[in-house]
């Protein structure tokens, strides 16, 4: 099964590249990774998606920990949490489907950052799920090219 | 000696971090990339570099030097091919978790990506064999580094560590300062045991009918033999060790059933295949030991304790995870055990039926000489007081057979990885570290060739190494997988035709050499070898060319079923 796995790592050169080459040298599935520092600048935050069985996603976690320049790994799979992901979607465009696409973008609550005569892109987040169905809707306009951020989620906060 | 406070180039604070370290031993080459750190070296006294061959032959000396003193190894070498010459050796100590700090010289930062003359990216190159690995940016944080460098590869599961240190880094300056405390934050081993998970294990242990104790080279590097011992004999359980965990417990002991796994002894695999409480102390339940997994102890319920988290359900699931140093886990248990306990004699009694009806023996021809001789007489005439080093191959596995281990730090080889070449500078190595004890190198003819430069270094160092050459003149155990599962196609396995004299190699060295080929003039160059002391003495044995290591468990097969004799490969007992 999927699971959303949340690290703290050092903000550090090379650090991206010992998790992905664990990842690849144990065999293990990355789906997506995303890094970006947090509130303190000597800390990154990377969130990955990874599929297997519990055994598998065990031996990821306590790999991740094993690594001396992660300082927490939190499996939010089963926990209150938030996902989001970011899409760039550029679609052709014409006076034929300008309408339609217009429609549809704003069902996702999408936000037009550029505009030309035969060209579109707009900008959608939500969870990688929203993301997939978006694309999915998007396809028989004519994707010019698209760019995904991966997922990047966070604990939900106490009640 | 420096001080704090003191305005030091690079290359000074990297000797002075190694003498804060107690580094007795550097096992180094130079070259261009460290050309300040060779001329600092020129006036320091108290620690000694030790001049190799081959940046691989330093690596596996490290590792020699750390196996048999326990304390961490350090290699010295240029950058570029001084560095990629490391990796077999890093690897190695890697998956045999021998600590290890190399120390690879860079070129300058401002080069650093351009493809610079000896120029590579050893760091990128070594993450996935390295504990961690490091590259100095800046002077001021060489000491730190160097720290942090040690204490990562001594603390929790050892392993090798690489500090890359450019030219600019070493010729550079900055007032010096010894962190005397370490805190990474992304390390913190698990020390103490979980008492609750202990108390646990204490009363599965106690009324267990049919226990038995499984103990690799965890057990060896916690320094945990006394409890192991005390734990096994008062509890009355039995004991297999890994190769790694040889020496753990005495071989000698009537609660010792030797190595288990794909070699070992038929006594301990049956005993792992029947027993009702498996106890894996210090040991990550390698496919060497567990064969087929399906069928691994299916009777057993398992007890696993390891400093590593990672090796707990990574290859068999256990019912009882116990995360921590071995002997914090061996101490807390005896402590915790209760008074009485499960009578052990019917099961002890079961597993001397095994031992007896398939005993490691072999038959002495007058004509024609066995390893299994060879190795025999040395553990005999050695009394298992010695440290024995060996490199990979048949002669390895027989050794792990016939040589009584009684002592730990008496066996250093190469487990996980399986380095040919690993011997001869390993026993070099060893021999540094290590002189109350005689130090044996037992190497095949194929591995003595991949390092056999180092030869130079042993009688240069005038070590008295014992270098029992078992030589068949075949890559034997490849030859003895070619006949049992390969049609009997010796693709590249016979050397007779292409190996050179080793005696008169040796002798070329400068290195005294004799040969033997029968059991009394064996019996007469190991006596004669083992009193020789003014140097390395190698024995060329000309052993029985196509002799094959038995019992065998074949690949993937379940450890139950064993290959116990060559004439009848069909016949699975």
């Amino acid at each position: 099964m999927k699971h959303l796995i949340s690290v703290l790592v050092e903000n550090k050169f090379g650090t991206l590249n010992r998790v992905a080459a664990m990842f690849s040298a144990r065999g293990f599935n990355l789906e997506s990774i995303s890094i970006g520092e947090t509130e303190d600048p000597e800390i990154s935050r990377m969130t990955i998606v990874t599929r297997g069985e519990d055994r598998i996603i065990s031996q990821v976690l306590k790999q991740l920990n094993r690594l001396v320049d992660t300082i927490k790994v939190t499996d939010l799979t089963h926990q209150p949490h938030v996902e989001r992901e970011l899409l760039l979607l550029s679609l052709k465009l014409s006076k034929s489907t300008q309408h339609e696409i217009f429609e549809l973008a704003n069902v996702f609550k999408g936000k037009v950052v550029d505009i030309k005569q035969k060209s579109i892109t707009i900008e959608f987040v939500g969870s990688p799920d929203k993301i997939n169905t978006a694309i999915d809707l998007f396809r028989p306009f004519g994707i010019r090219e698209l760019a995904r951020s991966g997922a990047v989620a966070i604990h939900r906060g106490e009640s | 000696m420096h001080n704090n406070g003191e305005k030091l180039i690079g290359s000074e604070i990297f000797f002075e971090c190694l003498r804060r370290e107690n580094v007795e031993y550097i096992f180094g080459y130079p070259g261009g990339a460290l050309l300040k750190v060779y001329e600092t070296l020129h006036d320091v006294e108290d620690i000694e570099h030790i001049l190799v061959r081959h940046e691989q032959g330093a690596t596996h000396m490290a590792e020699g030097y750390a196996r048999a003193t326990g304390r961490p190894g350090v290699v010295l070498v240029t950058s570029g091919p001084g560095a990629t010459n490391t990796v077999t050796g890093i690897a190695n100590a890697y998956m045999d978790s021998t600590p290890l700090v190399v120390f690879t010289g860079q070129v300058p930062s401002s080069l650093i990506g351009n493809d610079a003359f000896q120029e590579a990216d050893i760091v990128g190159i070594t993450r996935p064999i390295t504990k961690h690995n490091f590259l100095v940016k800046d002077v001021r944080e060489l000491a730190t580094t160097i720290r942090k460098a040690f204490f990562l590869a001594t603390n929790g599961r050892p392993g090798p560590v690489l500090v890359d240190m450019p030219k600019d880094v070493l010729n550079a300056e900055c007032m010096f300062e010894w962190p005397e405390n370490v805190d990474i934050r992304g390390f913190k081993p698990t020390i103490k045991c979980h008492a609750n998970q202990v108390q646990k294990a204490a009363k599965m242990i106690a009324k267990a009918k049919r226990p038995l104790l499984y103990v690799g080279g965890g057990v060896i590097t916690a320094e945990a033999s006394e409890e192991l011992r005390k734990l096994a004999i008062d509890q009355q359980i039995p004991v297999t060790m890994t190769l790694q965990g040889l020496g753990a417990f005495p071989g000698d002991h009537p609660l010792s059933m030797g190595m288990l796994g794909m070699h070992g002894t038929y006594w301990a695999n049956q005993a792992v295949s029947n027993c009702d409480l498996l106890i894996a102390v210090g040991a990550r339940f390698d496919d060497r030991v567990t064969g087929k997994v399906d069928t691994f102890a299916t009777h057993a319920y398992k007890i696993h304790n390891d400093i590593d988290p990672t090796n707990v359900d990574k290859n068999i699931k256990v019912d009882l995870p116990v995360v921590g140093d071995s002997k914090d886990f061996l101490a807390s248990l005896i402590e915790a055990m209760p008074k009485s306990r499960e009578d052990r004699s019917a099961w002890i009694a079961e597993i001397e039926k095994w031992r007896k009806q398939c005993p490691l023996d072999y038959e002495i021809e007058p004509d024609s000489l066995k390893t299994e001789f060879v190795i025999d007489e040395v553990s005999k005439q050695t009394k298992g007081h010695a440290v024995v080093v060996t490199d990979v191959g048949q002669h390895q596995m027989w050794t792990s057979q016939y040589y009584k281990f009684t002592e730990p730090r008496s066996i250093i080889t190469s487990g996980g990885l399986g380095t040919m070449g690993f011997g001869l500078p390993s026993a070099i190595g060893a021999a540094f570290g290590v002189t109350d004890r005689p130090v044996l190198l037992f190497s095949g003819d194929g591995g003595l060739m991949m390092n056999i430069q180092e030869l130079v270094t042993a009688v240069y160092n005038k070590l008295p190494i014992k270098i029992f050459l078992i030589n068949n003149s075949y890559l034997g155990m490849v030859r003895q997988w070619q006949e049992l599962f390969h049609q009997e196609k010796y693709t590249f396995t016979d050397l007779a035709s292409s190996n050179p004299d080793f005696v008169k190699v040796a002798e070329a060295f400068g290195c005294k050499a004799m040969s033997a080929s029968n059991p009394e003039a064996a019996r007469n160059a190991i006596t004669e070898a083992l009193a020789y002391n003014d140097g390395p003495v190698l024995v060329d044995f000309r052993v029985i060319r196509k002799d094959m290591v038995f019992p065998m468990v074949p690949a993937g097969g379940s450890i139950s079923d064993m290959l116990l004799a060559r004439l009848n490969p069909k016949t699975m007992v």
